[in-house]
């Protein structure tokens, strides 16, 4: 894998020298078109129109492999809907991460109150949740990318649907050119350029005198950056409800996929950043980020001390003058197809929120960047050569904490604006899921549950 | 291309398993696409690591033991046949025909996933340190040693018919009679 991965780098940089060679003042004209539009803001509509027609193909690709499909299983059953795609059975029974048994669409709903004795089948609840959970569990199927409908003619997401027929299997090619030799190589020259201008532009900037025309320019700078990165993926966002943008002195809390996330959102607004000090690429960026405006990084030894944190944060929201926060109470990427526990600490600080839901359209790209499997390089590797990001983005209300509300129950509210709004299934599971194993506390939940409706005497 | 690119079962090996096992062609190839995806590193059987990395099978006070029942035939790991052995005795009881596939889920084999569940040391009875093991596992510390003591005697006293101590397979059969074993131990897979 990894010298496949060698060569493919490899060749990506002679095409890439080769188009420079034979190319180099249409590049640099399309270049400076790109960067103009992205500036102001503009768009052509060409990528409006490539999506357009992708759902086209995809849609003709579809048919191709239903009716193989029917003509394989014409003496089989009916093929299965659609939407009951991703499942293969029917939860009857959950351990929820609070510790109670819920019991889905059972007639004998037993109350907690009343007590039993002890009886051998008492168990079996236990082994059916247990071998359900094995077949079909809310949070593992999380952390792997989300299965599609239909085939979007790139190997990566379902079955090996490319050989089905010749027809299939040309366009499919034509497409895997396309994307690796054609898109990508352009592709990695835009965002390379948007993250060289964005670091000098910063340390540039950085020199100048704090007041209105650095903080404009530094703003400039961002969102033409962020842009320009964007369009590096062929992005088409669609912000909704612009009125709500999140504001100076406030933190806006959004759901979490990749960290391009983070250019998605920057192409409409800047936000001051919260993160841990990185070394390498990362850390190079982020110092160049801070000579220019207020961003939070905090330090390996201070991320542990949840008090640090939270003088930070409050620190930086007291000054409605500098940026508003951008942070993912996740704390980890998620498949997008749902929200999970927000960690309390942004919603302690005591500011106003501004809660963004971000859907991406998963049949142009998968966006999810599965951090345990595989390096960001790699993921950005699969986005730059995917078809395009399409993506909804919503600014919700912002909103404030209510008297007598405690934090986590104003993560939660929060938290389900969002599921509501971007159409994620809202789940009380902690993310850190994704590494850690659950705690030992969660069990004894479990246990104490179960203890309770026993008759002791 | 890692586990996302579930590679397609054989032919051979699909109808073999439907064959054995009763389940459809597309569940298995579902189910398939569930094991690749629990198979971290792409081994080709599901360690114990891999099962405990389902956080709601991890939370469960008897996961341990669920666990284990995949493990009974051999302890390296469990491959997609045994994986799938084992889904199978949760398959809802058929009606109409009868097949060699329903010997893996009528209520004898369901009942025998129950008592094996309590039968830690496999011989066939549980004892009465065996079944304080397995009520150990659902309680935790919440019940008192005392009081669970006298849970396991009346336990006893109501399935020990042969007034041996233990309960034997028999007791346990007829112990079970009047639960709905149709019902607790089957699940709803769709088609």
């Amino acid at each position: 894998m990894a010298r496949l991965m060698d060569i493919f780098l490899e060749m990506t940089a002679e095409a890439i020298w080769s188009i420079l060679e034979f190319a180099f003042y249409p590049l640099l004209i399309l270049l400076s078109v790109v960067i103009i539009l992205a500036g102001c803001g503009c768009s052509v509509g060409i990528r409006q129109l490539y999506v357009k027609v992708l759902l086209i193909v995809f849609e003709w690709g579809r048919e191709k492999i239903r009716e193989k499909e029917e003509r394989r299983e014409s003496n089989e059953v009916e093929p299965e809907p659609v939407a009951n795609g991703v499942h293969v059975i029917e939860r009857e029974i959950e351990l929820n991460s609070k510790g109670t048994i819920v019991r889905k669409k059972l007639e004998r709903l037993e109350s907690i109150t009343q007590t039993s004795e002890f009886q051998l089948h008492d168990a079996l609840d236990f082994f059916k949740c247990g071998i359900e959970s094995i077949i079909e569990d809310e949070v593992t199927q999380r952390f792997s990318a989300a299965e599609l409908a239909s085939w979007n003619l790139l190997t990566r997401t379902n079955t090996y649907h490319q050989f089905i027929s010749y027809r299939l299997t040309t366009l499919w090619f034509i497409g895997f050119f396309l994307r690796y030799f054609i898109l990508f190589p352009f592709r990695l020259i835009l965002i390379a350029f948007a993250i060289i201008s964005l670091i000098t532009g910063n340390t540039i900037l950085g020199y100048l005198k704090a007041g209105v025309v650095k903080r404009w320019l530094t703003y400039r700078l961002h969102v033409t950056c962020m842009r320009l990165g964007s369009r590096a993926f062929s992005a088409v966002i669609r912000f909704h409800d612009k009125e709500n943008k999140a504001k100076g002195g406030g933190i806006c809390v959004a759901n979490h996929t990749s960290p391009i996330d983070i250019i998605i959102l920057g192409c409409d607004n800047m936000y001051a950043m919260v993160g841990q000090q990185q070394g390498g690429l990362f850390g190079a960026i982020q110092k160049g980020f801070s000579r220019a405006e207020s961003h939070i990084w905090f330090q390996r030894s201070e991320v542990k001390d949840r008090e640090a944190v939270a003088r930070r944060l409050k620190e930086h929201v007291s000054d409605i003058n500098k940026l508003p926060i951008l942070i993912f109470p996740e704390g980890t990427c998620i498949n997008n197809t749902s929200i999970m526990m927000f960690k309390k600490g942004s919603f302690e600080v005591g500011s106003t929120i501004y809660p963004v839901a971000i859907k991406y359209d998963s049949r142009f790209a998968d966006p999810f960047w599965n951090s345990s499997q595989e390096n960001f390089a790699k993921h950005l590797i699969n986005i730059l050569s995917s078809w395009a990001i399409v993506v909804d983005v919503w600014y919700l209300p912002p909103q404030t904490q209510r008297e007598g509300e405690s934090s986590v129950q104003f993560a939660n509210r929060v938290k389900s604006y969002i599921a509501e709004r971007g159409g994620l299934v809202d789940l009380n599971w902690d993310g850190g899921l994704k590494r850690a194993k659950p705690k030992p506390q969660m069990m004894q939940k479990q246990q104490e549950d179960f203890s309770r409706r026993l008759k002791t005497d | 291309m890692g586990s996302k690119a579930s590679v397609l079962l054989q032919d051979e090996e699909l109808i073999d398993i439907e064959n054995k096992t009763g389940f459809s062609g597309n569940q298995i190839n579902r189910l398939y696409s569930r094991f690749t995806c629990l198979d971290k590193g792409s081994k080709g059987y599901l360690s114990r690591e891999d099962f405990l990395r389902i956080p709601e099978l991890a939370i469960n006070p008897l996961g341990e033991r669920i666990i284990q029942s995949f493990f009974a035939e051999n302890t390296e790991g469990v491959n997609f046949k045994n994986f799938m052995k084992v889904l199978a005795t949760f398959r809802p009881i058929s009606r109409e025909k009868t097949t060699a596939a329903d010997e893996l889920n009528n209520r004898q084999a369901k009942l025998r996933f129950a008592f094996n569940m309590y039968d830690i040391g496999n011989d066939n009875e549980i004892t009465r340190e065996e079944l304080l093991a397995v009520l150990h596992m659902m309680v935790g510390t919440n019940i008192s040693e005392e009081q669970l003591a006298s849970i396991v005697d009346r336990t006893l006293a109501e399935a020990d018919f042969d007034h041996d101590d233990k309960i034997g397979w028999d007791d346990f059969e007829k112990v079970m009679q009047k639960v709905d074993v149709e019902q607790k131990m089957s699940i709803r897979f769709l088609n």
